[in-house]
């Protein structure tokens, strides 16, 4: 979709601020927000996705990366009827009564979140890629209203494929739960003067990662 | 942030309503909440990659298999882990410098560098380091030679990208926990040189 999160390339948004020593969590509520995400089941990665992609562009903005990862995930209990706004507000006001609540104490020794293996992303698939390594490609003009990984800026854009992964799990379906439909991944690199005419810098280049529904042949 | 302020106690009221909520029906449980905090504080974080580095510093063959199976190699050392299902090593080299980004999201290789800092998942990262890269590291404290070329990884799909800094000069006979020391999360990214 086009939306606030695709930013490659935008204009406006000033310095690049670092903060010194930076803690992993700043806030208590962030780390929260990060572990209920990481152990609620059923988690699809590319619906999360979307699902922040979805919010409203100022809140996007407006939120930070943690306030837009609590804001999508309570999108989706809502939507999946899990829990209600008015139970939430419920909630906080029983909260609010008690003075403190109780933390939960720490288990040391807590076996309650496993890492699980990693989840590869690369599935078997009967046809051969489309284009090979050296090939040169033209990213289509695919700009759905769903998800999509083909970022705006390299849309319609000249490359060289780099490098060729094997079939992966196809966002733009799997976000919208029409199944894996898994498509050639590749590496495709790309001249910063194709991609940002005479503003480019001087000896550049951007690859992106591409599935092969985003390329054709130049 | 004060993390004080009125928006950010409703933030944290409505966050410990919804985890007890949760908790309540048996989908969320706060040991195990707690268990991935301690996990991302304590397990994983830049020390991960350094070791990575290091050790393809010291050893070639190591090296050579980090740079054509990024994967593979990572988890010879153990390192397989969320958002590092598929990683891809990038090796900096006298006239190339390499820099990751994640234009769409904040995707970053987890396993090996921990959680991402704010300035990566920031807007002003996100939108300039494709289009101004050269710009965005010299103000980030890393100025290029206009000779050297800028490899941006903007991380599009699900490979995670780490870089390979160029061994510093004067490091030999150095062992792999002292090489480990040497090398910064920023230059894992691509944003420092060290």
């Amino acid at each position: 979709m086009n939306g606030i999160h695709d930013m490659g390339g935008l204009h406006g948004f000033g310095r690049v601020e670092v903060e010194a020593n930076e803690p992993v969590f700043h806030t208590r509520w962030e780390a929260r927000v990060f572990g209920m995400v990481q152990s609620l089941p059923g988690g699809n990665i590319d619906a999360g996705r979307h699902s922040l992609e979805r919010l409203d562009p100022v809140a996007y903005l407006r939120n930070g990366y943690y306030g837009r990862w609590l804001a999508a995930m309570e999108r989706s209990l809502i939507a999946f009827g899990v829990v209600t706004e008015d139970d939430i507000r419920a909630r906080m006001r029983g909260r609010r009564r008690r003075s403190k609540a109780i933390r939960p104490v720490r288990n040391e020794s807590s076996t309650a979140w496993q890492r699980e293996p990693v989840a590869s992303y690369a599935r078997q698939v009967d046809r051969p890629p489309l284009f090979r390594g050296g090939q040169a490609v033209r990213t289509r003009n695919h700009q759905p209203a769903g998800h999509t990984r083909l970022p705006a800026y390299a849309r319609c854009r000249r490359g060289t494929i780099v490098s060729v992964h094997p079939a992966m799990v196809y966002p733009d379906d799997h976000a919208h739960g029409r199944g894996e439909n898994p498509q050639y991944l590749y590496t495709v690199r790309f001249d910063g003067r194709e991609l940002w005419g005479g503003s480019a810098e001087p000896s550049t280049v951007v690859h992106l990662d591409l599935f092969e529904p985003y390329l054709e042949p130049a | 942030m004060s993390g004080h302020d009125h928006d950010e106690d409703a933030i944290a009221l409505r966050v410990e309503a919804l985890e007890s909520l949760l908790a309540e029906k048996g989908l969320v449980d706060p040991a195990a909440v707690d268990e991935v905090i301690r996990h991302y504080e304590e397990d994983v974080g830049p020390m991960n990659g350094a070791r990575v580095v290091a050790r393809a510093w010291l050893d070639p063959a190591y090296k050579a298999r980090l740079l054509a199976d990024g994967t593979a190699a990572v988890a010879e050392l153990g390192y397989a882990g969320r958002e590092g299902a598929h990683v891809r090593v990038v090796e900096n080299q006298p006239g190339v410098h390499n820099v990751v980004v994640c234009s769409l999201c904040s995707c970053y290789p987890w396993s090996l560098l921990g959680l991402p800092p704010s300035w990566y998942k920031s807007p002003a990262y996100r939108s300039r380091v494709v289009r101004e890269p050269r710009a965005v590291l010299a103000e980030m404290g890393l100025d290029l030679s206009p000779s050297v070329e800028i490899r941006v990884w903007d991380s599009s799909a699900e490979v995670r990208y780490l870089v390979l800094p160029e061994r510093p000069p004067g490091t030999d006979g150095l062992s792999e926990e002292e090489l480990a020391a040497l090398v910064s999360r920023d230059a894992m990214i691509g944003v420092a040189r060290g």
